[in-house]
């Protein structure tokens, strides 16, 4: 049974107090965290979906240069001629897939929806510290998403630089081909990081200001822990880019010279602001994965999290050394090689917390009572596939390594095994896993097998042999492999990669179609669907608005005692169940509440 | 003098775990800070990093810019910063009111009203300091882009290259435009928003001692947009 | 088609090979260890009935060991790497008597300048030819790299050789050629639309071979 510490008139939230909300207020503009946790996940999977059709098109061209592609007719003669993909539109294709799976649809993912979804709920609060704030969070960030997606509707299409953005290319409509489609892009980044600057605002001060009683920071999931670190990462590493992102864009409007050497700018300033913005980025698309993995793989194992200190660490540790690695991705650019020293040293550091991550996850599973619903299976595939995208890393990482594999298809395996077979593995966990929470419903097992099975499979038979490729030299970005010599011979396994990413997009139709019908049709959730331990399942299922306001719960104990001598017969414990040994925590003598 | 320790202690007690050991405004607007100072770091380190890399001259900044006019602004901007102060004095003291003629004395006492109403006027003085600096720079012919051809600036680069830079004015241009623009534009949203609690909360009496919240967090703001003012000045005017 | 990396044709790609197939190793080791431990664990810690997970919280022992390991195992790797990194790409590892040509990237082909006749970059005689690199085997080249436009990079698949060639900037890529034979010269940064089709091609000649063309050159001759 909940136990719940005594009520507090709450200024906000309580659902007893509020006036009827229309459909406006209660779905739209909406305040409630929960709300814009969906908002931001129907968006995203959405953005997800055009990332997904941009690389299919991607796919055709480098699988077979030069051919029509079935269904190219429909685009207009400036992006394909005859059905075939002109080089012009191929170079907006793969900027604009970087640019959206990275941007709109992983870290929205993770971060806009989980963030949102779970941190109140697992902490035992009513909603965040500022609720409208939140609200303007999502706006902010579906108006980005717009603003970006108006890229291709305009003159000349959208930017034309890679997703990376390096100057001068990006600086020069004259030299790069893109006009108003790279200043929107520049507009687009400004205005999703204050989404994002507002949203780590919210989830920072919340985990540290509006705990449940007993909830310490080391009573805290893994998820939440996470989602704390990623959101510091966040605040500090976005208005960075935006720096950036406004310089590139005074270059091309006012006539500034940052990175313009002819006037005295300089074109590495560029990749150094960017990547000081970018390895933090690729911290904040991993962790939250890391965190929901943790708490799926403990529930599944039926285990305590084995080394949770450990794992708290490993998070902090990635994301102190992930800003003092930035220059990994530039040992080819032309700076001082001394530079690339001590950056390839603390690359090969950073490897060491992952490590331990992965070791703590597999110790966790060990003499575990492993149970394989859909969530567990996709949480234990990341494990697997994430460990191959740290350990290609470690290549990279050694500079004289780098040299033949930098800017090739090895660089192209390494990121999509750790952002797909990591980030999106877990969210193939994650989404189903708190569905029930989210919805009230289950989303199908049967078809949630399948399409893991199909996906792990059709997934590898992608990625895996674009390290081979890499490693033959095909360079990234590269409209036809075939103008090259040396490349010809790969020309076979390129196809094959093309083939197997068709098959691997359809798979994905199985998990849209699960999602969709199961809103509806899904089995109705009981409470508690995964015998989880977290401070979510003690609510009724959708979780209402307000979570428990007007009262709050109270915490005994940590979040993963599976399997604990003092649950009896069952074998997880909720973290606010009163146990007849346990004593209620008491409340915080200096208030810190905002509310 | 009630401190904000004092207002957190007056708030009634809620239950949750202890956190930061301030109220949840202050504490997202510190955090919020923290994200604005690493916007100005890419801002300033680029200005920096462009500026240092020059192997050519740097134009000695009176040449180009008026000084004078902007240590007076600045000037304007650190007195904006100690009315906010007293502004914030007042209300934890409880003077909500304008202005109280103090009893056997000349000086009149300010009150929350008077002092916030200093600090807005004070900002938006700056402001306005500011966009006239810019027209008159643009007009003698200093504009992002560099020195605009044919104008009075660029005859004096010819004539005088060391002093006004002439080989670094397009990086000059480039990195001042940017930089102050961004700070006068952070100036102006903390006007707009003092404006705003003024009409919405400070007029009707809103704020009391036991619960000023928003004088301070956005008291907060205010200071973080003169120190940053502070740097710059230092840094593009002076040396 | 092959399955690793392309033929050796430089002094670098010995060491850069064995590195590779040194972290192959040690990566391979890691990889195998972790899925078949997780294989093993799906197998046999599968939920049956009337089992319980044994409730454990961890152990700093093996925290430890598994820490330390890979630890130890990185610097090790940082430290071999840094060796040959350095006589790779630092200024002072350059040869004194490495035989200088120009590169410049454009929008979207290479240009070479040759030193001419008096082996000497900056005089008279340099001439410019657009992607053919011309080069003598066994013997050390740097290669000044910049960029007209935007930011190209210099990559030869076969000398494990790749530098980015910037604006603004010149930055010298030294290697030796151990083979004979025509090789291609690849892009390595995206520049824009035409980024596929910057290609060039090296052609490694013997001494006899490359003076003579240095004089048909130098006496006007064809491409």
């Amino acid at each position: 049974m909940t136990s719940v510490a005594p009520a507090k008139p709450d200024a906000h939230g309580g659902g007893a107090h509020h006036a009827p909300m229309s459909f406006w207020q209660k779905y739209i503009f909406s305040t409630d965290h929960k709300i814009i946790g969906i908002q931001f996940l129907f968006v995203s999977l959405f953005f997800l979906l055009l990332g997904g059709l941009l690389a299919m098109q991607i796919r055709w061209q480098v699988g077979f240069p030069g051919k029509p592609m079935p269904g190219g007719g429909i685009l207009p003669e400036s992006m394909v001629v005859n059905g075939v993909i002109l080089p012009e539109y191929y170079i907006q294709l793969v900027t604009m897939h970087g640019t959206f799976m990275v941007f709109f649809a992983i870290m929205p993912l993770l971060v806009g929806v989980y963030a949102n979804f779970l941190i109140p709920l697992k902490l035992g609060a009513h909603d965040m510290a500022f609720p409208r704030i939140n609200m303007w969070s999502f706006w902010l960030a579906l108006l980005a998403g717009l603003i970006m997606l108006a890229g291709f509707f305009v003159p000349e299409g959208t930017s034309r630089a890679g997703w990376t953005m390096y100057a001068p290319l990006s600086a020069r409509p004259d030299l790069s081909g893109a006009t108003v489609g790279q200043m929107l892009w520049c507009v687009s980044i400004v205005v999703l990081g204050l989404s994002s600057v507002m949203g780590s605002v919210n989830y920072i001060t919340t985990i540290i200001n509006h705990r449940a009683p007993g909830m310490t920071w080391f009573r805290m999931p893994l998820s939440v822990w996470a989602l704390f670190v990623t959101a510091i990462l966040a605040v500090l590493a976005l208005p960075v880019l935006q720096g950036a992102a406004i310089m590139l864009l005074f270059d091309q409007t006012i006539g500034t010279h940052f990175f313009d050497p002819v006037a005295g700018g300089q074109a590495l300033l560029w990749q150094h602001l960017f990547w000081f913005f970018g390895h933090p980025e690729v911290y904040i698309l991993i962790l939250p994965a890391m965190g929901m993995v943790s708490d799926i793989i403990a529930n599944g194992s039926r285990k305590p999290i084995f080394g949770y200190h450990s794992m708290v660490f490993a998070i902090i540790g990635i994301a102190f050394l992930g800003w003092l690695v930035w220059g990994h991705h530039m040992f080819m650019s032309g700076m001082n090689p001394t530079l690339g020293s001590t950056f390839m040293v603390s690359t090969l550091l950073i490897a060491v917390p992952s490590a331990i991550k992965v070791f703590n996850w597999m110790g966790t599973m060990w003499r575990g009572n492993l149970r394989f619903h859909v969530p567990m299976l996709n949480a234990v595939a990341f494990v697997s596939m994430f460990t191959i995208g740290g350990l290609s890393g470690i290549f990279m990482a050694a500079t004289p390594v780098d040299i033949p594999i930098h800017d090739t298809y090895f660089i192209v395996a390494h990121l999509h095994y750790v952002l797909f077979g990591g980030s999106l593995f877990a969210l193939f966990a994650a989404i189903p896993f708190w569905y029930p929470k989210m919805f009230g419903r289950m989303m199908d097992e049967r078809l949630g097998k399948i399409h893991f099975w199909l996906t792990f499979v059709t997934y590898n038979l992608v990625f895996f042999p674009m390290h081979m490729i890499g490693m033959g030299g095909q360079m990234r970005r590269l409209y036809d492999p075939t103008i090259y010599d040396f490349l010809k011979p790969q020309q076979p396994l390129n196809e094959f990669i093309t083939i197997s990413a068709f098959a691997l997009f359809a798979v994905q139709l199985i998990f849209a179609f699960n999602f969709l019908w199961s809103l509806k049709k899904g089995k109705k959730a009981p409470q508690n669907p995964w015998d989880d331990n977290g401070l979510e399942w003690s609510l009724p299922n959708p979780a209402p608005h307000g979570n428990w306001a007007p009262q709050t719960p109270n915490v005994y104990r940590g979040p993963y005692e599976f399997s604990s001598p003092e649950a009896g017969d069952a074998d997880f414990l909720p973290q606010t169940k009163k146990l007849p040994t346990d004593r209620d925590p008491v409340p915080a003598p200096l208030p810190t509440g905002g509310h | 003098m009630q401190t904000s320790t004092m207002i957190d202690a007056m708030r009634p007690p809620s239950p949750a775990e202890p956190g930061a050991g301030v109220y949840s405004n202050k504490l997202g607007m510190w955090v919020f800070l923290a994200s604005d100072v690493m916007f100005f770091t890419a801002l300033i380190g680029s200005y920096i990093i462009l500026r240092f890399g020059m192997t050519d001259a740097w134009a000695a900044p009176g040449a180009v810019l008026n000084v004078p006019l902007t240590g007076i602004n600045t000037f304007l901007l650190i007195c904006s910063s100690v009315s906010m102060v007293k502004a914030y004095a007042a209300i934890a003291d409880g003077k909500k009111y304008f202005l109280r003629p103090v009893l056997g004395k000349t000086l009149r006492d300010g009150g929350l009203k008077f002092w916030l109403l200093v600090t807005i006027l004070c900002g938006a003085a700056f402001v306005g300091v500011q966009v006239y600096e810019y027209i008159k720079l643009v007009e003698h012919g200093f504009t992002p882009a560099g020195y605009r051809e044919g104008s009075q600036l660029a005859e004096h680069a010819l004539a005088d290259p060391i002093k006004y830079g002439a080989q670094t004015g397009a990086m000059f241009g480039s990195t001042f435009f940017t930089m102050t623009g961004f700070h006068g534009f952070h100036v102006t949203c903390g006007v707009i928003a003092m404006s705003y609690l003024y009409v919405t909360k400070v007029l009707p009496e809103k704020y009391s001692p036991q619960d000023y919240r928003g004088i301070e967090t956005i008291g907060l703001y205010w200071h973080f947009v003169d120190l940053v003012w502070i740097i710059l000045f230092t840094i593009v005017y002076l040396i | 088609m092959g399955w690793w990396l392309p033929p050796a044709a430089s002094t670098f790609a010995g060491p850069i090979d064995m590195l590779f197939l040194v972290i192959l190793i040690i990566t391979g080791i890691a990889l195998v260890v972790v899925e078949v431990g997780l294989v093993t664990f799906i197998v046999k810690y599968r939920a049956r009935p009337g089992r319980k997970a044994f409730y454990t919280h961890g152990s700093t022992r093996a925290e430890i060991i598994w820490t330390a390991i890979p630890a130890v195992t990185m610097v090790a790797l940082g430290l071999v790497s840094n060796h040959y990194w350095v006589i790779m790409k630092a200024k002072d590892s350059v040869p004194a008597d490495a035989y200088r040509i120009g590169v410049m990237g454009k929008q979207f082909e290479w240009q070479m300048t040759y030193p001419g006749t008096d082996g000497k970059l900056g005089t008279d005689d340099d001439f410019t030819v657009r992607n053919q690199l011309h080069i003598t085997v066994n013997q050390p080249i740097a290669v000044e790299l910049t960029a007209e436009d935007v930011i190209h990079s210099f990559f030869v698949p076969e000398f494990r050789v790749k530098q980015d060639a910037v604006p603004g900037m010149h930055i010298i890529a030294w290697f030796q050629a151990t083979k004979t034979g025509e090789y291609e010269i690849g892009c390595a940064e995206l520049c824009g639309m035409g980024h596929y089709k910057m290609r060039a091609r090296v052609f490694v000649h013997t001494p006899e071979e490359f003076t003579a063309w240095m004089a048909q050159q130098a006496a006007g001759g064809a491409e």
